[in-house]
């Protein structure tokens, strides 16, 4: 959970890939319907221990995504649990109307392995960003949309996916992400958790940024604001209830993500905040509608303002 | 499996004029549908319903049951009706094909027709749904087969070849995939519009079984399928030539019919001719 007083999180000692990779090796273990299918990412996406443990219920399509969804469709319609692992890029855009048609539309039992997500391949630039995602995923009706905010969040939501009827958007990262959470936490998709409590102001994060909402409440609290910290790791179905109580406690809510503000996160909590007839302010953070360059991640996310210090900046000029 | 009688013959090209009124009265209540790809795929549906799939209307989800894809889905038009000849459903829920609440329309749901194994109507998806199908049975040690009906112009999708590289790679014997090459795609001549030939070969360089049969001889089908059953190790497509709009002489061949909602006059001549030659 969240620590007092520190300014930077460590990083953890398993890649949030390799975190997932493994999830998906245990919870195959005791369900043999589970299968995972790549397109020639089985590397990159973590999934080649499950490839070694169970050759048999794993595909490799090649560099096909639309034919790895299609192919995880047909493997559903005969009561397989198959996650379709790749680049969140390819995963959202590439294969889109395959989630869409072939796994969404017929409502069938296919996760959606999107690793990579946000800006985690930062220096690939644009084109293997996904700062889309999100919301394209989050338009497909029948389609929950899981965001985990670190290695031991992600193996948790691999978990509760395999053991959970539907088709899901599952977007994981890639490196040791700074840990959010320690061994014991409660997770269930739908229910944001709240990582500390505050009544000043609600910062809700997902992904990578849940750990800079960690930290900008610890810089807050010396300026004497109290936020509280949601993690809102489910952002379809959304938890509503976590954010009226933010509306209902909080002067400000803040969203904060790795992605078009349009959309996202921001825009899930904004369209639900519109709703409930309330005068609490909400600042989106995010990509206001621009892609977001290149350089090593950490630049980005400072250059975009999505870093702690940015984060609390905002916050602090808000409520001054 | 054997070859046809010739009585059973008879039985499959009766039922393709019957279910070729269907699809006239099916559009005809839902105010006009994809006659050319839904008349040119009759006999494919009608010889493998008819002589072929292992299905029992009873148990639409029998876990051991053939699968077929309707990749075209647009010719639901056909499908439907049937799948209601063979009793999956109450035949006179057709009439409401199309209308507010159906399970019928455009194309098909998977989830609301029974005997219809996947949601179709986008091209170039059935493929590789049927890959996944025909990999699961394999896994599970069943010996069903998973056959796929593709249009030729749905064959320009990038997909479908995707899908047959992943069939052919993973030699899968289980997959029959039909082509109703009736040559016509929305546009016009598929070979003016964007040209598939040499199609065979290009089929037989993705490593895939090619047969090609005549698309309205129940014989030729059947025979095409049998070769497909003794294939090893490799998918097997049929190239099921056709004529879009078979059946009724103003359709026949016309892209205008791809899709159509016929006149009352257009209506009584296309059940005049399928009567007379039922």
């Amino acid at each position: 959970m969240a620590r007092d007083r520190v300014t930077t999180l460590p990083a953890g000692d398993i890649a949030t890939r390799n975190a997932a990779g493994q999830a998906l090796v245990e919870a195959a273990r005791d369900n043999p319907d589970i299968w995972v299918l790549t397109a020639d990412v089985m590397h990159s996406t973590g999934t080649k221990p499950f490839a070694q443990a169970y050759p048999d219920r794993f595909i490799n399509v090649g560099i096909a995504e639309q034919t790895m969804v299609g192919v995880a469709a047909g493997l559903a319609t005969c009561g397989k649990t198959p996650f379709a692992a790749t680049f969140a890029f390819a995963a959202s855009m590439r294969a889109c109307e395959q989630v869409r048609s072939d796994v969404a539309y017929p409502n069938l039992n296919v996760k959606i392995y999107a690793t990579h997500s946000g800006l985690a391949l930062a220096k690939g630039g644009t084109t293997h960003h996904a700062t889309e995602d999100i919301g394209i995923m989050r338009a497909i009706a029948n389609v929950t949309v899981l965001v985990p905010a670190d290695a031991r969040e992600s193996a948790k939501a691999v978990k509760a996916a395999a053991e959970t009827f539907g088709p899901m958007y599952i977007r994981l990262r890639r490196g040791a992400d700074p840990v959010v959470y320690g061994e014991d936490f409660d997770y269930q998709i739908g229910r944001a958790n709240e990582l500390r409590a505050g009544s000043d102001v609600t910062l809700i994060g997902c992904g990578r940024t849940v750990a800079e909402c960690v930290l900008a409440a610890n810089l807050l609290d010396d300026e004497g604001i109290e936020a509280r910290v949601l993690d809102m790791h489910t952002v379809k179905p959304l938890d509503v209830d976590a954010i009226q109580r933010a509306v209902e406690e909080t002067e400000l809510v803040v969203t904060v993500e790795d992605h078009n503000i349009l959309t996202g996160l921001g825009g899930a909590v904004a369209e639900v905040m519109a709703e409930m007839a309330t005068s609490v302010r909400l600042k989106r953070l995010g990509l206001p509608d621009i892609y977001a360059g290149i350089g090593p991640e950490e630049g980005l996310l400072k250059q975009h303002g999505l870093t702690s210090a940015g984060i609390a900046a905002t916050v602090s000029s808000m409520l001054a | 499996m054997e070859s046809l009688t010739d009585r059973e013959i008879e039985r499959l090209v009766g039922l393709a004029c019957e279910i070729r009124q269907r699809i006239t009265d099916v559009f005809a209540v839902a105010g006009g549908g994809h006659f050319g790809g839904s008349m040119s795929v009759v006999e494919i549906l009608t010889t493998l319903y008819g002589s072929i799939l292992r299905v029992d209307p009873e148990r639409p989800d029998w876990p051991n049951r053939d699968r077929l894809i309707l990749s075209k889905g647009h010719a639901a038009g056909a499908l439907c009706p049937v799948l209601g000849c063979f009793g999956f459903f109450d035949e006179g829920l057709l009439d409401t094909f199309n209308q507010l609440g159906s399970p019928f329309g455009m194309h098909p749901d998977m989830n609301k027709i029974p005997g219809c194994d996947m949601s179709t109507g986008s091209l170039g998806h059935g493929l590789a749904t049927g890959a996944g199908m025909a990999l699961a049975g394999r896994a599970d040690g069943k010996d069903y087969r998973v056959y796929v009906i593709l249009g030729d112009g749905e064959c320009h999708e990038g997909s479908v070849w995707e899908a047959a590289m992943v069939a052919s790679h993973y030699g899968l014997e289980n997959l029959i995939a039909v082509v109703d090459r009736n040559r016509l795609s929305l546009d016009g001549q598929i070979e003016e519009v964007m040209s598939l030939e040499p199609f065979a070969d290009r089929w037989r360089s993705f490593g895939w079984h090619v047969v090609e049969v005549d698309g309205h001889d129940p014989r030729s089908i059947h025979e095409g399928v049998q070769h497909a059953h003794r294939t090893e190790a490799q998918p097997t497509v049929l190239i099921a030539d056709t004529v879009k709009g078979k059946g009724v002489c103003f359709m026949e061949s016309k892209t205008e019919f791809h899709y159509a909602n016929l006149s009352d006059e257009q209506l009584v001549e296309a059940r005049s001719e399928l009567r007379r030659n039922s």
